[in-house]
């Protein structure tokens, strides 16, 4: 089972949270998740347009009290 | 600048029509002047002298449209996810008295057009609805004939904010109230443009001394004369270079824009990992947005104005709000590392060929300062 990797980008702005969510993933297998925690309200429509442009998919996507949380299933590679 | 819009103002400035004393003293010629420049601009227009004013600027015009237009009580506004924040606000906006007025905002597709039928079928039970002529970030055409007809035919009046499109393409006529920005078609600051058809019911949504009346109830010294005088001038400069209906001539500035934008998506497209906005063919000539993968949108466009290219930028970093532009968000786009673009009239070709062969080598170095070429 993969280990489910988890990125605090909290308090960090754009491009930032998108660029360290691209380097945890950068490698690992296909069906790997990664969630990245992100106050900056850029993330809520980035992480899925790079996700779009690399190949993976949005699981899920949630913010509480302006924390934006969002999980990301690792697609295969290019 | 228009040097047309500049010589119109200057003239009128050294007439003393800026001046309050002046205004007051010679108020009957100052309401002429003021009625000259609407009358010229109904004109162009092809709408009545008596439909046109000239408030402050963009964010007040789309104000007293949509406030003026969605009167109390009257139904839901329908607004287009990519409508300028300033007809967003206007929409949102409780008004003292009237309570926060439900807005449903309609999806764009992924270059920005509207989804008509959903338009259409929001327009039940409505009481105003919004949708721009062109965008002034991605440069998307908006359908506008077949969602008038809609409209009408379902008593709703559509305020068309045209500012970003007056001047540059064929004049939108389906419309009820239509919003212009002499800004943006190389006139001066210091007023917009608002036309209000007789038909539509409006009423004035601040006090003011043309409260009781039509939008063109203005007061010289409420309008700044000089600047409503260039509008005039100006918007008959841009015209007549389109030929007189306002259609697109063969040689006109507009079809060198659009094939110099056109230059810069493909270039912008040519780089691995960025994402160039809007429409290919049908929008907007002169304005162009692209997003680079990984890269600051404010270090971007410090590193191309550094190399001699004034660009902007729809980046969260470069907002004064820090949130980054609601126009690419609604169409899916990439917001960091955004670049954007609008190529002025007198636009040189050989600038616009140097920055689509310089933009590369400035990504590229970015890139490998940053660490990301194999990210």
């Amino acid at each position: 089972m993969n280990e489910e990797i988890l990125v605090d980008a909290r308090d960090l702005r754009c491009p930032l949270p998108v660029l360290r969510l691209a380097r945890a993933v950068r490698g690992l297998p296909a069906g790997s998740a990664a969630t990245v925690l992100a106050t900056d309200p850029a993330v809520e429509h980035d992480v899925p347009a790079w996700a779009r442009m690399r190949g993976h998919a949005v699981l899920t996507c949630e913010q509480v009290a302006g924390t934006w949380r969002i999980t990301v299933l690792v697609g295969p590679p290019a | 600048m228009l040097p047309e819009a500049r010589a119109a103002w200057l003239a009128a400035l050294d007439d003393g029509w800026s001046d309050p004393r002046r205004l007051h003293r010679e108020g009957g010629t100052a309401r002429m002047l003021l009625d000259g420049a609407r009358e010229a601009v109904a004109e162009l227009l092809g709408v009545r002298a008596d439909e046109v004013s000239f408030p402050p600027d963009h964010a007040r015009t789309a104000a007293a449209a949509v406030l003026g237009c969605a009167l109390p009580g009257a139904g839901h506004v329908v607004v287009s996810a990519v409508e300028h924040s300033a007809v967003l606000h206007a929409a949102s906006w409780p008004g003292p008295g009237t309570g926060r007025r439900r807005v449903v905002e309609v999806a764009v597709g992924s270059e920005g057009v509207v989804d008509t039928s959903a338009f259409v079928a929001a327009l039940t039970g409505a009481g105003l609805a919004c949708l721009q002529h062109g965008n002034g970030e991605i440069g998307t055409l908006q359908p506008l004939a077949p969602v008038h007809a809609a409209a009408a035919a379902a008593g709703v009046p559509l305020v068309v904010d045209a500012a970003a499109s007056l001047g540059q393409v064929p004049l939108p006529s389906a419309f009820d109230v239509l919003l212009g920005a002499p800004r943006s078609w190389g006139s001066v600051p210091g007023v917009g443009l608002l036309v209000v058809r007789r038909a539509v019911r409006w009423r004035a949504h601040e006090p003011g001394e043309s409260s009781a009346s039509r939008p063109a109830g203005e007061v010289p010294g409420e309008v700044d004369v000089p600047a409503a005088l260039a509008a005039a001038v100006s918007l008959r400069t841009v015209l007549a270079e389109r030929g007189g209906d306002g259609a697109i001539t063969g040689s006109g500035d507009a079809d060198r824009r659009h094939e110099l934008v056109s230059q810069v998506r493909r270039a912008a497209a040519g780089i691995r990992d960025v994402q160039v906005h809007g429409p290919a063919e049908h929008r907007l000539p002169h304005v162009v947005t692209f997003s680079v993968l990984y890269l600051p949108g404010d270090e971007l466009v410090r590193r191309l104005d550094a190399a001699g290219f004034a660009v902007a930028s729809g980046s969260a970093c470069t907002a004064d709000t820090l949130r980054p532009s609601h126009v690419l968000a609604a169409v899916g786009g990439l917001s960091h590392g955004n670049v954007r673009l609008v190529l002025p009239r007198e636009v040189s070709s050989a600038a616009v060929g140097r920055f689509c062969s310089t933009l590369p080598r400035v990504v590229e170095d970015l890139r490998r300062e940053l660490g990301v070429v194999d990210l």
